[in-house]
C-alpha cells in the first residue's frame, strides 16, 4: 500500500462552492439516531451514493486525561468508567493493571478470576448492546430488545456485587472493591445457561442467518488486513479481517492463558473477509467464547480459597517514577494506557488509546463509495462509543 | 527479538541519530533525533526483522521542568509478524514544538498526530490536515500543557461557574434554592 | 351511490316523500360519516395492536398504564398530539408543507369508498374500482414528495426522493398484478370480482390455477407492503438513516396524519387484497355458511377479519424482518417482481383463454382445502410450541 493511498482528504477540498452540481453535504449527526451517540460525519453524496466522508469528534470531550493529572490514582477510576461507559469493567481493569504493573503489585489469583468473570461478563454486556444496536442499525428492532433483556439480567449481577448498574469503580489498584456475593457463581451460571441455550441460537435464528441481514452487510466496508493494521483497527474489528490477534492469548494478563477458549474470527462466508457482516458475526461468536470462559473460571472459583479482596490495596497508591504502556482487551478492542509517573501522587501524564478512536480513523477510508444506509452500516459494525473516542 | 536487539539495529542503521535507549524500563524505548523520526519509523516499518506494522499510540507528553525544558512525543511500536513492542521517544522544545509527521507510515497516526496538536501544539510537518480534533475549532491553547490554566471565558460564556456562584453566594443571593432559578449563570456577563 | 339509495328506502320506506336534497345529504353523508368513524378509530386500533404486537414479539409487554392492558393509551397519545403545538421551522414552504399531509390522507384514505363490504354494503360501486384504488392511492406519493421538498431538510427530502422512486417503482408490479384476478373475472368491479369467488374457500381466486395466483397474492401484498412503507421497505423513513424521512419536521397533528395515513393505507392494501383474492366478505365455508348470522350479514366481520389478519403479517414481518437497502429495493422491483409479474399475467391469460381451463384447472378443488387446513395446523402448531415455550422458561426461571 503507497503513502498517498493512506492520505486522507485534504482539509480545504468541502468548499461549497466548488462542488459539482450533483453533490451535495450532508451532515449525519451530531443528532442522529444512527451515530451512536454525538458523532457529526460530513457526507458529501451524489444522490445515494456517498463520494467522500469525514468524521467529526470531540462533542463529548471532557479531557480525561487532564482529569487523570488533577486526581491521585484511585481517583481516575471513577473517570475511567465514564470513557466506554457501554463497557466499563474493561476500562477500569486496564488501567488498574497498568498502574500495578508500575507499582510491582501482584493480585492474588483470585482476584485474577473475580477480575476474569467481571470482564468476561462485561464484554457477553457490551457485545449484546453493540450487536442489538447494529441490527437496529439495518432496521430489525426486535433482536435489539432480546439482547438488552439478557444485558440487563448481566446488569443485575454486577449491581447485586457492588451496587451499580453502569458505572461501576469496581477495579482498584491491587484489588477490586467488593467480593462476590454469596450465590454468585449459581446466578451467573443460570444467566450463561441461558444464553447459551436461548439467546444466541435465537439471536442466529432470528436476523444473523436472515437473508436481507447478509445481503445488506456481506461485501459491505471490506476492510483488508493491512489497511486495518495501518490505521490499527483491533479487537473485533480486526478479527474480522481474519487477523487472529487477541491480547488474551499474546499478550494474557490476569491468568487469562490458563483459560480454553478461541479466538473468534471474521469467515468471509457470504462475500469478502473483513465485512461488516465479519465484524458483527466475531461478536457474536465472542460472546459464546466468553461464556466459555466464564464456565471456566466459574468452576476455579468454587475451587479456590478466598482471599481477601482488599489485602493488596495499598493505603496511598505509590508509584515510583518511571512509565509504562499497557493494554487490555478491552470489548471494543486494544485498550492502551500510557501511565508516566514522576513518584508523586497524581501521575504525570495518562495518556488512553481508545480503540474506537483509532477504528473511527479508518473511517474515512471505508466510506469512500458507499450508499447512505451502508455508512449506517459501517459506523455501527465498528462498535464505536462516543464517551471513549471523545474521552 | 528483544528490546535490545531492536536498539543494536536501530544503531547499526542510523548510528548517531538514535540518542539514548532505556531498556530497563517497564516498556523499553529509545530516543532518537526528531529530524530522523520519519525515517526511523518507515525504516522500523518496512525492516523485515523489525516489521512494526502497528503504531499502537502517539502520545504527547510536556516535561516543563527538565533541563532543558522539553517535550515528547511518545510512538508506541506493535509487530503483527513477530509480536514484538517496542518505543520511540523523540524530543522538542516548548516553543514552538515541531516533528516530522509519520502519517504516510502508519494510517492511524493521522488522527494521533491530530490530537497531539490539538492538546500539546505539537506541530506535525508534513501532516495533511493538522485541526483541531477533540476541542472545538476555536479553542484557544493547549490545554495538557503543564502550564495551562483553565479560561474564565469561552466564546463570551463564563466557563467557571463555580467561582462565579460563589462570588453569587457571597453577595447573599440565594442559588438553587427558591422555587425557580432561571438565571443563566452567564447572567452577568450581559448586564455588564 | 344507488346502492345505499336502494338500501336506505328499503329500510325506511318514508323517506320515498322526502325532498331530494335531503334523500341526497343522506345518501352522501351516512356513507362518508361511517367511512370517517372507521377511518378515525382504525389507527388507534392498529397502533395499539402493533405496540402489542411487538411489545410480545420482543419479550415485553407493551403499553399497560393507560387503561386496562394499556387500552386507552393510543387514545391518550392521539389526544397528545391533537394538542401539541404544530413547529413550522424556518424557511419551510409553508403552503406544500401544511397541503402534503392532507395529500397523503386524501390519497390513503380515499380508496376505502369503493371497498365492498357486503353484497350491498358499499360506498359506491364503480364499474373500474380496481383502476380506482390503483389510480388513487398512488396519489399520496405526490403528498411524500412535497412534505420532503417543502421541509427544507436534506433528510426529508431524501426521504421524499426515495418514497417517490420506491412507490412508483412498486405500483408497477401491484397494477400487473391486479389485471390477474381481473383477467378472471373479467371485470374492474370489485363487487363482481367477489361475486366470481362466491361458494365457499375453494372457490377463491387464490386457489386457483393452483401455482399461478398464490404466487400472484404474495407478489401483490409484497408490491403492497412497499407501497405503504412499512418493513423491510420502509426505507422513505428509515429512521436509523434518514432521522425519520420526509416527516422529520413535522411535528403534533401534522405528524399524526402521516401516522394515520401510513395506517388506513396498510388497511386498504390489506382489504384490497382480500377482496381480489381471498373472497373479500364471502365467507370461507361452502354453501354460505356463516355468510349470515341470523338477520345480521356478516360480510363486514369477514372482510374486516381477512384484512387484519393481513395486517397482522405485515405487523410480524415488520418486527422481523432488517431493513433492506435502496438499490436492493430497485432490484426486487424491477429485477424479481415485474418480470414475473409479465409472465403471469401472459400465462394466466393464456389459461383464461383456453375453453379447458376457463374457470381454473382441474386439481384446484382439491388444494384448496388440504393447503388452507396445513396452514391453520401451521400456525396452531407455531403457537402451541410458543405457548410450551413459554411455560418451560418461566419454571426454569421460577427454579
Amino acid at each position: 500500500m503507497s503513502a498517498s493511498e493512506l492520505t486522507p482528504p485534504a482539509a480545504n477540498d468541502w468548499d461549497p462552492e466548488a462542488l459539482d452540481t450533483d453533490e451535495m453535504i450532508l451532515q449525519m449527526g451530531p443528532q442522529h439516531p444512527a451515530t451512536h451517540g454525538v458523532l457529526r460525519v460530513e457526507l458529501r453524496t451524489d444522490g445515494e451514493v456517498v463520494n467522500a466522508a469525514r468524521p467529526h469528534i470531540g462533542y463529548l470531550h471532557r479531557c480525561f486525561e487532564k482529569h487523570c493529572e488533577n486526581v491521585d490514582y484511585p481517583g481516575v477510576m471513577p473517570y475511567a468508567d465514564r470513557m466506554d461507559y457501554v463497557a466499563a469493567m474493561g476500562n477500569t481493569l486496564g488501567f488498574a493493571l497498568a498502574v500495578e504493573k508500575l507499582a510491582g503489585i501482584e493480585v492474588s489469583p483470585y482476584v485474577n478470576t473475580v477480575r476474569v468473570i467481571m470482564a468476561e461478563l462485561q464484554r457477553i454486556a457490551s457485545h449484546c448492546v453493540a450487536v442489538g444496536t447494529y441490527t437496529m442499525d439495518i432496521g430489525a428492532f426486535t433482536p435489539f430488545l432480546h439482547l438488552l433483556r439478557d444485558r440487563e439480567k448481566v446488569l443485575d449481577l454486577f449491581e447485586w456485587t457492588c451496587g451499580a448498574r453502569l458505572l461501576y469503580n469496581y477495579n482498584w489498584v491491587g484489588g477490586v472493591s467488593h467480593d462476590l456475593p454469596d450465590g454468585f457463581g449459581r446466578a451467573a451460571r443460570d444467566l450463561l445457561r441461558e444464553f447459551d441455550a436461548i439467546t444466541i441460537p435465537e439471536l442466529i435464528d432470528l436476523i444473523i442467518g436472515n437473508k436481507i441481514f447478509i445481503k445488506r452487510l456481506a461485501g459491505v466496508g471490506v476492510c483488508s488486513p493491512e489497511l486495518g493494521i495501518s490505521y490499527d483497527l483491533t479487537g473485533p474489528n480486526l478479527r474480522g479481517s481474519g487477523i487472529p490477534r487477541d491480547l488474551r492469548k499474546d499478550a494474557p494478563y490476569c491468568g487469562y492463558e490458563s483459560y480454553d477458549f478461541e479466538v473468534a474470527l471474521g469467515e468471509g462466508r457470504f462475500g469478502p473477509l473483513g465485512s461488516c457482516f465479519d465484524r458483527n458475526w466475531v461478536r457474536v461468536v465472542e460472546m459464546r467464547e466468553s461464556s466459555r470462559i466464564l464456565h471456566q473460571a466459574l468452576d476455579r472459583l468454587e475451587k479456590m480459597e478466598r482471599t481477601d479482596v482488599h489485602e493488596k490495596v495499598p493505603k496511598r497508591v505509590k508509584v515510583p517514577k518511571g512509565e509504562v504502556y499497557f493494554r487490555s482487551e478491552a470489548p471494543r478492542g486494544q485498550l492502551g494506557y500510557y501511565v508516566v509517573s514522576d513518584g508523586k501522587a497524581n501521575p504525570y501524564r495518562v495518556k488512553v488509546k481508545s480503540p474506537c478512536f483509532t477504528a473511527m480513523s479508518v473511517f474515512h477510508h471505508l466510506a469512500r463509495g458507499m450508499m447512505i444506509a451502508d455508512i449506517v452500516a459501517l459506523i455501527g459494525s465498528l462498535d464505536i462509543v462516543l464517551g471513549e473516542i471523545d474521552r | 527479538m528483544e528490546p535490545k536487539a531492536i536498539h543494536e539495529k536501530l544503531i547499526g542503521e542510523f548510528g548517531d541519530k538514535v540518542l539514548s535507549v532505556d531498556l530497563e524500563a517497564a516498556s523499553p524505548f529509545a530516543v532518537v533525533a526528531t529530524e530522523a523520526i520519519a525515517d526511523v519509523a518507515s525504516f522500523c516499518k518496512d525492516d523485515p526483522d523489525l516489521a512494526f506494522d502497528n503504531l499502537m499510540c502517539l502520545s504527547g507528553v510536556d516535561y516543563p521542568g527538565e533541563d532543558p525544558p522539553r517535550m515528547e512525543v511518545v510512538y508506541h511500536l506493535l509487530s503483527y509478524t513477530h509480536h514484538h513492542t517496542f518505543a520511540l521517544k523523540v524530543h522538542t522544545p516548548r516553543e514552538n514544538p515541531a516533528v516530522p509527521t509519520v502519517e504516510g507510515i502508519w494510517g492511524v497516526a493521522n488522527f494521533h498526530e491530530r490530537e497531539c496538536w490539538d492538546m500539546f501544539g505539537i506541530a506535525f510537518t508534513g501532516h495533511s490536515d493538522l485541526r483541531r480534533i477533540l476541542l472545538p475549532d476555536d479553542w484557544e491553547g493547549f490545554p495538557l500543557r503543564k502550564d495551562w490554566e483553565d479560561p474564565e471565558y469561552y466564546n463570551g460564556m463564563h466557563v467557571k461557574p463555580t467561582e462565579q456562584m460563589a462570588e453569587r453566594a457571597l453577595a447573599g443571593e440565594q442559588i438553587g434554592v427558591g422555587p425557580f432559578d432561571f438565571d443563566p449563570p452567564n447572567a452577568h456577563v450581559e448586564k455588564e | 351511490m344507488d346502492i345505499t339509495y336502494d338500501l336506505l328506502l328499503r329500510i325506511f320506506p318514508a323517506l320515498a316523500d322526502a325532498p331530494s336534497w335531503v334523500l341526497v345529504a343522506i345518501v352522501a353523508g351516512l356513507p362518508a360519516l361511517a367511512c370517517f368513524a372507521f377511518m378515525g378509530v382504525g389507527p388507534v386500533i392498529y397502533v395499539y395492536a402493533e405496540r402489542k404486537i411487538s411489545g410480545f414479539m420482543q419479550d415485553r409487554l407493551g403499553p399497560m398504564r393507560v387503561g386496562k392492558w394499556g387500552l386507552l393509551q393510543t387514545i391518550a397519545d392521539t389526544v397528545k398530539l391533537l394538542f401539541k403545538e404544530a413547529i413550522f421551522p424556518r424557511d419551510v414552504d409553508r403552503t406544500l408543507f401544511l397541503l402534503a399531509p392532507i395529500i397523503v390522507c386524501v390519497g390513503a384514505f380515499l380508496p376505502l369508498v369503493v371497498i365492498p363490504w357486503g353484497a350491498r354494503l358499499q360506498t359506491a360501486d364503480l364499474n373500474v374500482g380496481v383502476f380506482f384504488v390503483a389510480a388513487i392511492s398512488s396519489l399520496s406519493v405526490i403528498g411524500l414528495i412535497m412534505a420532503g421538498w417543502a421541509s427544507n431538510n436534506k433528510y426529508a427530502l431524501f426521504g421524499g426522493m426515495r418514497s417517490a422512486a420506491q412507490i412508483v417503482s412498486y405500483e408497477i408490479p401491484a397494477i400487473m398484478l391486479l389485471l390477474v384476478p381481473v383477467m378472471i373475472a373479467g371485470s374492474l368491479s370489485l363487487q363482481d370480482l367477489v361475486a366470481v369467488q362466491a361458494g365457499g374457500l375453494q372457490n377463491w381466486l387464490l386457489f386457483r390455477y393452483f401455482p399461478i395466483m398464490p404466487i400472484a397474492f404474495v407478489m401483490f401484498f409484497v408490491a403492497g407492503m412497499a407501497e405503504c412503507n412499512r418493513t423491510p421497505f420502509d426505507i422513505p423513513e428509515a429512521e436509523s438513516e434518514l432521522v425519520a424521512g420526509f416527516h422529520t419536521e413535522y411535528s403534533g397533528f401534522f405528524f399524526a396524519m402521516f401516522m394515520m395515513a401510513e395506517y388506513t393505507e396498510m388497511f386498504v392494501i390489506s382489504a384490497v387484497s382480500s377482496v381480489l383474492f381471498l373472497g373479500g366478505y364471502l365467507s370461507p365455508f361452502p354453501g354460505g355458511v356463516l355468510q349470515t348470522l341470523g338477520p345480521l350479514p356478516l360480510g363486514w366481520f369477514w372482510l374486516i377479519f381477512k384484512a387484519w389478519f393481513l395486517i397482522f403479517v405485515m405487523m410480524w414481518l415488520r418486527w422481523t424482518l432488517p431493513r433492506l437497502r435502496v438499490d436492493q429495493l430497485m432490484h426486487v422491483a424491477w429485477k424479481v417482481l415485474l418480470p414475473v409479474a409479465f409472465v403471469l399475467v401472459v400465462v394466466t391469460g393464456f389459461f383464461v383463454l383456453l375453453p379447458e381451463t376457463a374457470n381454473g384447472f382441474l386439481w384446484d378443488r382439491w388444494v384448496a382445502w388440504p393447503l388452507t387446513l396445513a396452514f391453520v395446523a401451521f400456525l396452531f402448531v407455531v403457537m402451541v410450541r410458543a405457548l410450551r415455550w413459554n411455560r418451560r422458561r418461566a419454571q426454569e426461571l421460577a427454579a
